[in-house]
C-alpha cells in the first residue's frame, strides 16, 4: 500500500469538490474492494476522501411512489428493508447472495455499483491487464484462465465482468443514479447507462466524471410480478456469479430479465424481454446474440438459458 | 523402547482415560486466541522487524538485474536482500525446488528478496518497489495433457509388475479402460506459513509453523552451514498444514537471512497470494485404469497408469499408491511418469499419492460394478483380499473392510438408494447416491518424549511432536495420564520444541500412533523410576488416581522425588516385522447422498456417511475431527478446488481464497462417522493407527459417483463442475 493523505468529507458537494481538485484521488465508503485493491497495489490513491460521515443512509418514498436509497445504505440494511423485501424482493434476493454477511454490513448501495471486478489477472501485477495499466495486454484473452470471464459486452481489449449482484437487480428495476458534481449540480443517470463496456478503454467503467458523487439510488414505482433472482456458482454460498438471472415476471408471463457474470455490466435487453411468453430459449438467444465466449466460458451460454428456464418453471408453480 | 513383536496386553489398555472423548486440552486457548501463533509472538524476542518477501513474476529463466535503491530508500527500511547478495543457499533434502535460488528461476513466486522494515506496512510498500529484470523463457510447456501425449512412448520401469497383466487384461471377459484427471489443489491452510528469526550467540533460533520440527532444524543447519545444535526450532501451535509445513519453505528461509542481516530477530510470513504458487501444491494427475474381471466381478488384472507434473528432481503426486493393496487380483500393473515441467512443486498434501488416485481407482471401480451389473458394495466385498495381492505371503495386520461396506451400507439405507441413474427427482433437484471404499497405509516413525513426575503429583510431557489441529495435545496428555494413573488436568504437554526429545512429528498419517506410542515408552521408563524409588517391582506397580499402589501400601504421587522431578526420557523404535511381514493400513467407506438441479446443473451434497478401520481410536471426539476435516476437503477436491494453470505462463491463476474456492459452511451438509471397535496390535503398543488421511481418501470419488447416479453423466475430470455435464443433462420436461 502507497502512503495517502486523508479527509472526511463535510458534505456531498465538497466531498466532489475535494475529488475533483485532487489528482488520484478516492471516495471510502465500505472500503470492502478498495482497500484489499490498495494493499497489493492494484488501486493507489494519494488521497482517501471518507463519505461515511455525510448520513445519505436512510431510504425514503419518493413522491413518484418509488424508493430514495441513500448512497451509503449499507447492504445489509437495504436488504432487510421492509418495503424493499415487500416491493422489491429481486433486490433483496440478490443482496443476500452476494458476499457475507460481515462484507454486507459494511458494503454501501454506492461503493457496490463501484466495485472492480474479479478477473485474476486484474489482480495479479505481474500480469498484463488493459484496466490496470492501459496498453499493457489482457492476460486473459491471451491464453489465459477465463472460466469466470464475460461472454458478451467485452472487447479485444478485456473480457472482465462486473462482479455486483445488487447491479443485477436494479438494472430490471430500472433503478437510477443520483449524483452530485463539483459545482453543484446533479445528475440522475438510468442504471442501463451508468456503467461503460470496455471498448478501447476498459479502465473507464462508469460515466461518472471526475470528481462526481453518488448520492443515493432511485427506484421507480414497484413492477409488481413474481421477483427472482437466480445465481449460479460452484459452491452454495460466498462465490460470484458464473450466471445469474433477475427476474420480475408477470401473471400474463411477460416481464423483465436481467443477467450477471456474463458481461462487464448488468446485462439486459428490453427487447428481448417480448420474447418471454415463447420461453428462455428465445429470450436468451436475443439477449446473448453476438455473445463471444472462449472455450472456458463457453458453457455459460447454455447455462443462462437454463437458469432462465428454472426461474420461468418457478414463475408458473 | 524396540517394537520388536506384536503388543501384549499392556497398562494402556486400561481404558480409562485412552479411547475416551475428550474434548481438546489446547481449547481454550484457541477459542480465546491466546495460543501463541508464531507470527504473534511479539515476546520471545525483542525489536523484532517485519520482512516481506519479493517473489518471480515469470516462471523460468534467469534475473538479469536487480534494482533495489527505491526499496533502501523508503520510509522505515533497513534492509534489503535480495538472492543475487549472496551464494544460492543450499537445498535441503526434502525441498525439490530452491527456497532462494540465485539467479535461476524454477517456478512463478519463487522468492527473489526480502524487504525489512520497522513494520509491516513500511516493508509491503517498498518490496513494492524493488525492480526485476528477467531473461523469460518462454519455450517451456505448461500444459499436463500435451506433455503427457509427447511422453506416452517413453519406456518407464513399472512402479509394481505382478504376473501378467497385458494377457489377463486382454482375456478378461468383462473390462474397463478409462482415462481420469485430477487437478493441482492447494493445503488452503488457514494459518499462512510465519516464522521468527533470531541470531544470538551463535544460535539461530526460529520460531515459526512447522510440522516436523527435526527435519526442518537439519534443513535449517544445512542451509546456514551451522552445527544442527546451534539451530532451535520452536512451533508450538500450528494453524493447519496438510502436509504444506512439513519441509522449511521461504518464510523461514527469508526470517533468518534477514535476521542475519540486520542482526535483529525479524518476522516474515507468506501473503495468502503468494502461498500457491511459491509454497507447495498437490499435483496434477491424468490416470488411466484399466480394470478387468472374470464373469462374477472377480478382478483378474488390474492396471494404473500415472501421469503428474514435478520440477526436475521430485516424484510429483503418486496416484498409483492405492491400486498397489486395495484390491483382489492376481496380474497387476503400476506406472508411475512424473513429468518434468517447470510448474512451482508439487508435494505432499494429505494423503499424498492415495487422495489423487482414489478420486480416479474408486470411479472406475464404480463404472466396472456398472458394467457388471453389480451393487458396487458388493462388488468391492468380493475383491477384498486379506493379504498383500503382490506378495501372498505378507498379510494385512488387521484388515475390516468388508464390515466397513457393510455397517456403512445398513447404517445409510444403501438398500434404499436411487437405482437407475437420473431417475430420482425431488422437485427440480435430482436425487443421487454414491460410495467408494477408502485406504491409507499405517506408518510409524520413531518417537521419543520426556516425561516427568512434578513434586506436587503432576506431570509433565516433552516432546518436539507437534499439534497441527489434529488433536496431539490431547492424546498425549491422555496417554501420561493412563500410563501413569492420573487424570488429565494433572497433565501438562509441551510440543514442537527442538530442545525436546525428537518425534515422529506430524505427516504420513503416523504422527498420533507414533508419538503416543513414544510417550508409552517414556512413561513405562518413568514407572520403572518410581519403583526403583519405592524398591518395588515395576511390573506389579499400580498407579491410580494419583496414587502408588505396591505391596498393600499406598501413597500419593506428590512428594514421591521430594522437592526434585522425577524424570525419565526414552523413544519406540519400530522393527522392520511391522512392515516384512504385514501390510499395516486403515479402512473406510463412504456413502454420500447429492441433489443436482436439473436445470442449472448446482451440485448439493445433502449427506455424508463414512465407517472407519483404524485400530484404537484413542480420542472419539478428535478423531472424529479428523476425519469429518477430510470428508470437508473430500468434498472440496470433488466439487470445486482447482489450481488452475495459466498454461501460457506457467502458473497457477486462482492463487488466493476468492478464485481457489473451498467449501463453505453451507456446502457442508450433515456428516457422521463410525469407528469399528478394534485394535491392532502389529501397529503400535497402544494398538492404534492413524485416522487424518484416511479421512479424506474415496471422499470425491463418492460425491462423483453420487453426481452420476443423479445425472446419468459420468464426469472423469474433478472438480466435477457444472460445465462439464451440464449439455448432456436432459432439460426437464
Amino acid at each position: 500500500m502507497r502512503a495517502f493523505t486523508y479527509e472526511r468529507a463535510a458534505s456531498p458537494r465538497q466531498a466532489a469538490q475535494a475529488a475533483a481538485s485532487t489528482d488520484h484521488a478516492r471516495f471510502i465508503a465500505g472500503g470492502t474492494n478498495l482497500l484489499d485493491l490498495m494493499k497489493i497495489e492494484v488501486e493507489t490513491p494519494t488521497h482517501l476522501i471518507d463519505v461515511n460521515g455525510l448520513g445519505l443512509d436512510t431510504i425514503e418514498a419518493t413522491e413518484e411512489g418509488g424508493l430514495r436509497i441513500g448512497a451509503l445504505v449499507r447492504n445489509t440494511d437495504l436488504a432487510a428493508d421492509q418495503r424493499v423485501r415487500r416491493d422489491y424482493a429481486v433486490l433483496t434476493r440478490a443482496l443476500v447472495a452476494g458476499a457475507s454477511g460481515q462484507l454486507r454490513n459494511k458494503a454501501t448501495t454506492g461503493g457496490n455499483l463501484l466495485q472492480r471486478t474479479r478477473c485474476p489477472y486484474f489482480y495479479d501485477t505481474n500480469m498484463p491487464c488493459n484496466k490496470r495499466r492501459p496498453g499493457a495486454g489482457c492476460a486473459a484473452l491471451d491464453g489465459g484462465a477465463s472460466r469466470q470471464l464475460a461472454i458478451i459486452g467485452a472487447s479485444e481489449h478485456c473480457i472482465a465482468t462486473h462482479p455486483s449482484d445488487m447491479a443485477v437487480a436494479l438494472r430490471v428495476l430500472d433503478a437510477r443514479v443520483e449524483t452530485v458534481d463539483a459545482r453543484g449540480g446533479g445528475r440522475s443517470i438510468p442504471l442501463a447507462d451508468f456503467h461503460a463496456l470496455p471498448g478501447d478503454t476498459p479502465h473507464i467503467e462508469t460515466v461518472l466524471e471526475k470528481g462526481e458523487f453518488i448520492t443515493a439510488v432511485t427506484l421507480p414505482r414497484p413492477p409488481g410480478g413474481k421477483h427472482f433472482y437466480h445465481k449460479v456458482r460452484d459452491r452454495a454460498s460466498y462465490a460470484f456469479a458464473l450466471v445469474s438471472v433477475a427476474a420480475v415476471v408477470q401473471p400474463d408471463g411477460s416481464g423483465r430479465v436481467a443477467l450477471g457474470g456474463v458481461a462487464p455490466k448488468p446485462w439486459r435487453d428490453e427487447q428481448a424481454e417480448a420474447a418471454l411468453p415463447r420461453g428462455a430459449g428465445a429470450v436468451v438467444a436475443k439477449l446473448l446474440d453476438g455473445a463471444r465466449p472462449t472455450p472456458d466460458n463457453r458453457f455459460k451460454v447454455t447455462l443462462a438459458e437454463r437458469t432462465l428456464a428454472a426461474v420461468l418453471a418457478e414463475a408458473k408453480e | 523402547m524396540r517394537f520388536d513383536q506384536p503388543a501384549d496386553p499392556n497398562v494402556a489398555d486400561q481404558g480409562k482415560v485412552l479411547g475416551r472423548p475428550r474434548t481438546r486440552i489446547d481449547g481454550p486457548l484457541k477459542t480465546t486466541g491466546t495460543a501463541p501463533y508464531a507470527y504473534e509472538r511479539h515476546d520471545v524476542a525483542p525489536g523484532q522487524l517485519v520482512g516481506y518477501p519479493v517473489v518471480s513474476a515469470i516462471a523460468k529463466g534467469r534475473i538479469t538485474a536487480m534494482d533495489t535503491r527505491a526499496a533502501k530508500n523508503a520510509p522505515g527500511v533497513v534492509a534489503v536482500v535480495t538472492t543475487l547478495d549472496m551464494e544460492r543457499l543450499p537445498k535441503a533434502k526434502m525441498n525439490v525446488v530452491y527456497l532462494f535460488g540465485g539467479r535461476e528461476i524454477q517456478h512463478y513466486h519463487q522468492a527473489i528478496a526480502v524487504v525489512v522494515a520497522e513494520t509491516f506496512e513500511q516493508a509491503r510498500a517498498a518490496a513494492a518497489l524493488v525492480r526485476t529484470d528477467y531473461d523469460e523463457d518462454r519455450g517451456a510447456s505448461y500444459d499436463l495433457a500435451e506433455q503427457r501425449q509427447a511422453h506416452l512412448d517413453d519406456e518407464v520401469e513399472p512402479a509394481s509388475r505382478v504376473g501378467d497383466f497385458e494377457r489377463a487384461f486382454a482375456d478378461a471377459p468383462v473390462k474397463l479402460d478409462a482415462t481420469y484427471s485430477t487437478p493441482g489443489q492447494c493445503h488452503a491452510q488457514m494459518e499462512p506459513h510465519a516464522s521468527i528469526a533470531e541470531w544470538k550467540d551463535g544460535t539461530l533460533t526460529l520460531w515459526t509453523a512447522n510440522q516436523m520440527v527435526e527435519w526442518s532444524r537439519q534443513a535449517l543447519a544445512k542451509a546456514f552451514d551451522l552445527p544442527p545444535e546451534k539451530v532451535r526450532l520452536d512451533s508450538p501451535y500450528i494453524g493447519g498444514g496438510f502436509g504444506v509445513k512439513l519441509f522449511l519453505r521461504a518464510d523461514a528461509i527469508l526470517a533468518a537471512v534477514a535476521a542475519r542481516e540486520t542482526g535483529r530477530p525479524v518476522k516474515v510470513a507468506l501473503p495468502r497470494p503468494m502461498i500457491a504458487n511459491n509454497a507447495t501444491h498437490r499435483g496434477l494427475t491424468i490416470q488411466r485404469i484399466r480394470i478387468g474381471t472374470d464373469r462374477d466381478g472377480r478382478i483378474t488384472a488390474i492396471g494404473h497408469d500415472n501421469t503428474t507434473n514435478t520440477p526436475p528432481g521430485g516424484g510429483g503426486e503418486e496416484a498409483t499408491i492405492p491400486t498397489e493393496h486395495f484390491y483382489a487380483g492376481a496380474n497387476r500393473l503400476l506406472v508411475h511418469r512424473p513429468l518434468e515441467m517447470h510448474l512451482p512443486e508439487s508435494n505432499a498434501m494429505r494423503a499424498p499419492g492415495d487422495t489423487a488416485g482414489q478420486m480416479a481407482l474408486e470411479i472406475a471401480m464404480d463404472e466396472m460394478a456398472e458394467r457388471l451389473e453389480m451393487d458396487p458394495v458388493a462388488f468391492r466385498v468380493l475383491n477384498d483380499t486379506q493379504v498383500d495381492p503382490g506378495k501372498p505371503e505378507r498379510r494385512f495386520s488387521e484388515r475390516h473392510f468388508v464390515e466397513c461396506l457393510r455397517r456403512g451400507a445398513d447404517e445409510f439405507g444403501w438398500s434404499h438408494r436411487n437405482r437407475r441413474p437420473g431417475d430420482r427427482r425431488d422437485g427440480v433437484w435430482l436425487i443421487g447416491h454414491g460410495m467408494a471404499g477408502a485406504y491409507r497405509g499405517a506408518p510409524a516413525q520413531a518417537s521419543g518424549a520426556r516425561v516427568a513426575l512434578r513434586p506436587d503429583g503432576r506431570v509433565r510431557v516433552d516432546t518436539d511432536m507437534t499439534d497441527i489441529g489434529t488433536g496431539s495435545y490431547t492424546i498425549i496428555a491422555q496417554t501420561a495420564a493412563e500410563m501413569l494413573g492420573v487424570s488429565v488436568d494433572a497433565v501438562e504437554v509441551g510440543l514442537g520444541d527442538s530442545d525436546s526429545p525428537v518425534s515422529a512429528g506430524s505427516g504420513g498419517q503416523w504422527g498420533a500412533a507414533s508419538a503416543t506410542a513414544g510417550v508409552y515408552a517414556a512413561c513405562v521408563a518413568l514407572r520403572e523410576r518410581i519403583a526403583e524409588r519405592l524398591g518395588a517391582d515395576a511390573a506389579t506397580l499400580e498407579l491410580v488416581d494419583g496414587q502408588v499402589c505396591h505391596g498393600g501400601e499406598t501413597r500419593p504421587l506428590a512428594g514421591l522425588a521430594g522437592d526434585r522431578d522425577l524424570v525419565a526420557e526414552d523413544k519406540i523404535e519400530f522393527g522392520d516385522f511391522r512392515d516384512k511381514d504385514y501390510v499395516l493400513a486403515t479402512f473406510g467407506a463412504h456413502f454420500v447422498e447429492v441433489s443436482v438441479h436439473a436445470y442449472t446443473g448446482e451440485i448439493r451434497v445433502r449427506r455424508q456417511l463414512a465407517v472407519c478401520d483404524a485400530g484404537r481410536i484413542l480420542n472419539p471426539i478428535t478423531a472424529r475431527s479428523q476425519v469429518i476435516g477430510g470428508m470437508t476437503m473430500g468434498v472440496g477436491a470433488a466439487l470445486m478446488e482447482e489450481l488452475k494453470v495459466d498454461t501460457r505462463r506457467g502458473f497457477f491463476a486462482t492463487h488466493d481464497l476468492a478464485s481457489y474456492e473451498v467449501p463453505v459452511h453451507a456446502d457442508i451438509p450433515e456428516q457422521t462417522v463410525i469407528f469399528l471397535e478394534g485394535e491392532d496390535p502389529y501397529s503400535t503398543p497402544l494398538k492404534a493407527k492413524g485416522v487424518g488421511e484416511l479421512g479424506i481418501c474415496g471422499v470425491s470419488a463418492a460425491v462423483a459417483n453420487a453426481v452420476y447416479n443423479a445425472t446419468g453423466v459420468r464426469v472423469r475430470d474433478y472438480p466435477i463442475t457444472l460445465d462439464k455435464f451440464l449439455d448432456q443433462l436432459p432439460l426437464p420436461a
